[in-house]
């Protein structure tokens, strides 16, 4: 090595005009000419807030999260009043988002996944049936669906009373009872309760804590159990049985703690003029739910239809060459490939479903939107702190989703070199 | 050696047997149901299921649909006529609804004596789009001309429009069909222009403000021109700067001066009168118009090599996707007032039009970045090593490779936004889903009709967006490249 670089040609001196017609310093011109404008934006934008502000003689000031409410929820998954503050309300609200977006992402899958699998089938008749519900529900808005729906129940369901008396209205299934105000269904109830488990207010029953627990262990054993009978098969060539074990880890504690607790439905029974025993499900939850399923369903269905199509044939063939059960072939070649183009587009669903659950306001069921950006802000007239709290949550959670859901594509994500 | 053994046979056949015929079992019909209809118990039992569905769905809808009344003035009278035609405890669709306020459906408050204003619009809007959407094949071009043309001269005919703007239209679908066969370019003149028009038509006021605003993209481009092109590195800002100056202090005098000299105007038309299918067409048309450009960019710029506007459009995307529209739908009702000047108090519908927009950008840039991002690389590296400036590969090697394998997300897009309009009904302007249906029940003649208008909004809102995913595969299907 030497001690002098070979000489190239001498880099020009720097002139003004290279800032624009030279490439190395025309990106640096460039960002920082963007970023003044975005800068200067940004400080109009706030400036323009305070002068309103001022003139308006209001500040901005989000004490008024912790005044009271003075509202009612009638929906509520955690004790809630109206002198509570309207930070609880809001939490409320969250939850609310929250649990109609969680039951509606499962069912939509449920759904929309059998619906891709069926169109797919060599049936002519149901595989017309399912693209006829896939474009009727896609091509027509959400909206309209949730309003539908709603009407159905509010404006078709019998009277909670219809169900009393000679010519009464029979339970669906004898469980299930919708009227025009809720949907009665059925509640569990334990005749041995081990008590609630009490955190401030919010009371959380032993059994159902017993329960997840069990079914995480289940989990957690499960995995252990195919992690060795896999050690077991590389060493030794043989795999043990294990799927009786597995189905064991799955049935045997719900049954046990159904039978030692004594757990009982309680199917809804009316009494007075309303029923009483089971779970009254208020309607607006009920039809936002099923809306939202309905549609996503259509989109998931078809997301699951091109990744099915997506396997080409041979994958299948090579894998029935290769002496595979067909139930093996689903699970060890068809499915790992699929679920490769399912999951990202499934991602952005769920997501699109969470966010569309704000159209709960059409039906009146208090969601986020209902509470902190619609009573709240309303009652107490502070709309920009409100709508800029709210749309923080909402990027929080979508932030979230979409979060956990890229962790699980990267486990099914084809491992390239 | 078949010659061989033809020698060492006594008997060769020589003629072919006739092929027998296949045994009844696999014959027409029979054998279609046995594969499509019946092939295991499984398939069986789902046949059954679905014969149960179509039945059930009969049973349910047919009896109400087949007692619709057609000419009733309120639901009292329906009920009645159904009462006495079917016999007590019948139920029947009371379409009457529709006969009587599908104008509002359709138009939401615009006057009636201007109905020929939108409609004009829409019959142009046809003219201007159709060269666009079919470039290639003049044949189709010449059946969508004539299609929408008569679809349009139809709804003249209902709304009562005045006879002369029935012959106008006329006249205007004949010139494009012309044109379209002869010289198609030259309707991409007036698809330029197709933006001031509608406004003008819509709106009302003087021609010649929308005008000059237009006229500033002429100014804008004239002025790159007129940049020497030793200072090329000039002509963008140069261009930016003298649209600029136009729009913030000369289009408006000169709007006014020409206004003078030969007045074009029009009735002018509050926003507040629009609603219904209007409304979702001027929201919706315009939405995807601007999205489609704006999500490029948006795209480019999260791809982009500089750190800071890969950033920027980082958190722009990140931000509108992570919220919900209602959400920017009560930003642009309730806050924009805060974010802008002291006084400023700009039309509804335009916010509602920016922020759905930007909505639609937002998605728009994430599906067109998996089209870029799908693109093998070597394109990338032969587009460089042609010596193409970055515009120049983007614009003729990158672009059209990407936009064509994102045209099912780009259209996806699209729909979503149309379907999205029914939203601004939640922010109190009259959607056609529920701003008009619930002012149509607030009358008491109409109190509690719910499925009868849900079914005509359904249904027209099925119609386009149905045929913009079908137009999505058309195009696809035409651009393609592979297998042909």
């Amino acid at each position: 090595m030497t001690d002098r670089a070979p000489a190239g040609p001498a880099s020009p001196p720097f002139r003004p005009s290279m800032l624009i017609y030279d490439r190395r310093y025309r990106s640096m011109t460039f960002q920082v000419i963007v970023f003044i404008i975005v800068m200067s934006l940004v400080w109009w934008l706030i400036g323009n807030t305070i002068t309103n502000l001022e003139n308006l003689g209001k500040d901005i000031d989000f004490r008024f999260l912790f005044s009271r409410a003075g509202y009612d929820i009638p929906q509520q998954l955690i004790p809630y009043d109206n002198d509570d503050s309207h930070l609880r309300a809001a939490v409320i609200g969250l939850l609310n988002t929250l649990f109609v977006s969680f039951l509606g992402c499962i069912a939509a899958t449920f759904l929309g996944v059998a619906v891709g699998v069926l169109r797919l089938s060599n049936n002519w008749l149901f595989a017309r049936l399912m693209t006829i519900y896939v474009e009727i529900f896609r091509n027509i808005p959400l909206l309209l669906w949730i309003l539908i729906i709603f009407a159905i129940f509010t404006e078709i369901s019998p009277a909670p009373r219809a169900y009393r008396g000679e010519d009464a209205q029979n339970l669906f299934l004898g469980l299930i009872a919708p009227t025009n105000r809720y949907t009665s269904i059925p509640g569990i109830v334990a005749e041995h309760s081990p008590g609630v488990l009490q955190i401030g207010r919010i009371a959380i029953p032993w059994l159902a804590i017993l329960f997840l627990g069990l079914l995480a262990l289940a989990v957690v054993l499960r995995r252990w159990i195919n992690a060795r009978a896999q050690r077991v098969q590389n060493r030794t060539g043989r795999r043990p049985t294990t799927w009786w074990i597995n189905l064991a880890l799955f049935v045997v504690p719900p049954v046990a703690i159904w039978l030692i607790f004594g757990l009982r439905l309680t199917v809804p029974e009316l009494t007075g003029f309303n029923f009483s025993g089971g779970i009254n499900v208020d309607n607006s939850l009920v039809a936002l739910w099923l809306a939202l399923t309905l549609y996503t369903g259509a989109f998931i269905a078809e997301i699951v239809r091109a990744g099915i199509l997506a396997v080409s044939k041979g994958q299948s063939e090579a894998s029935f060459a290769l002496g595979l059960r067909p139930n093996r072939t689903m699970n060890l070649v068809i499915l790992p490939q699929a679920l490769r183009v399912i999951v990202p587009p499934l991602i952005s669903q769920y997501l699109n479903l969470t966010k569309n659950s704000s159209l709960a306001i059409a039906v009146g069921y208090m969601d986020l939107r209902g509470t902190l950006g619609g009573t709240t802000v309303n009652q107490t007239g502070r709309e920009l702190e409100g709508i800029l709290l709210m749309m923080l949550v909402y990027l929080a959670v979508s932030l979230m989703i979409s979060g956990v859901m890229n962790i699980y594509n990267s486990r099914v994500k084809l491992k390239e070199r | 050696m078949s010659e061989m053994h033809a020698e060492s046979v006594a008997y060769v056949r020589d003629t072919m047997l006739p092929p027998a015929a296949p045994p009844n079992q696999q014959l027409g019909a029979l054998r279609w149901l046995r594969v499509n209809l019946f092939s295991g118990w499984f398939n069986t039992v789902l046949t059954l299921l679905g014969l149960g569905i179509i039945w059930f769905l009969f049973d349910h809808f047919w009896p109400w649909l087949s007692h619709s009344v057609w000419k009733a003035d309120s639901v009292q009278e329906c009920r009645e006529i159904i009462a006495a035609r079917y016999g007590e405890g019948a139920t029947g669709g009371c379409f009457g609804v529709i006969r009587e306020r599908w104008h509002q459906y359709l138009f939401g408050f615009y006057p009636r004596a201007e109905y020929w204003r939108p409609l004009m619009t829409l019959g142009l809007l046809f003219i201007a789009i159709t060269p666009v959407l079919f470039s290639v094949n003049p044949a189709i071009r010449r059946w969508v001309l004539a299609v929408t043309g008569l679809i349009t001269l139809l709804l003249m005919g209902v709304a009562e429009v005045p006879d002369w703007a029935v012959l106008l239209m006329w006249a205007l679908i004949g010139t494009a069909l012309l044109l379209g066969e002869y010289a198609p370019q030259r309707l991409l003149i007036f698809t330029l222009f197709y933006p001031v028009v509608g406004v003008w038509f819509l709106w009302g006021g003087s021609l010649w403000f929308p005008l000059m605003l237009l006229a500033g993209f002429g100014v804008g481009y004239l002025a790159t021109r007129l940049v020497p092109p030793r200072h090329a590195g000039l002509a963008l800002p140069a261009g930016i700067a003298a649209a600029l100056i136009w729009w913030l202090f000369l289009a408006g005098p000169v709007a006014g001066l020409l206004g003078d000299l030969a007045p074009a105007r029009l009735r002018v038309i509050d926003s507040n009168e629009f609603g219904g299918f209007l409304l979702a067409m001027v929201i919706g048309v315009s939405g995807i118009a601007m999205s489609l450009p704006l999500g490029i960019v948006l795209a480019l710029a999260r791809r982009s090599d500089m750190f800071l506007i890969h950033v920027f459009a980082v958190i722009f995307i990140e931000f509108i996707r992570g919220v919900p529209l209602i959400t920017l739908l009560f930003v642009a009702s309730l806050l924009l007032n805060y974010f802008l000047p002291p006084g400023t108090n700009f039309d509804i519908i335009l916010r509602v039009i920016i922020m759905v927009t930007i909505f639609a950008a937002a998605y728009m840039a994430e599906v067109i970045r998996g089209g870029l991002a799908a693109l093998p690389r070597g394109q990338f590296e032969a587009a460089d090593a042609l010596g193409l400036n970055y515009w120049q590969a983007q614009r003729l090697i990158v672009l059209p490779q990407a936009l064509k394998i994102s045209i099912p997300g780009i259209v996806g897009t699209f729909i979503g936004m149309f379907k999205d309009t029914t939203l601004v009904g939640l922010i109190g302007l009259f959607d056609p889903l529920k701003g008009i249906s619930d002012f149509v029940r607030s009358n008491f003649a109409w109190k509690g009709i719910y499925w009868e208008p849900f079914i005509f909004v359904g249904a027209i809102f099925f119609v386009i967006c149905f045929s913009m995913s079908r137009y999505s595969m058309y195009l696809e299907r035409r651009l393609s490249r592979e297998h042909r």
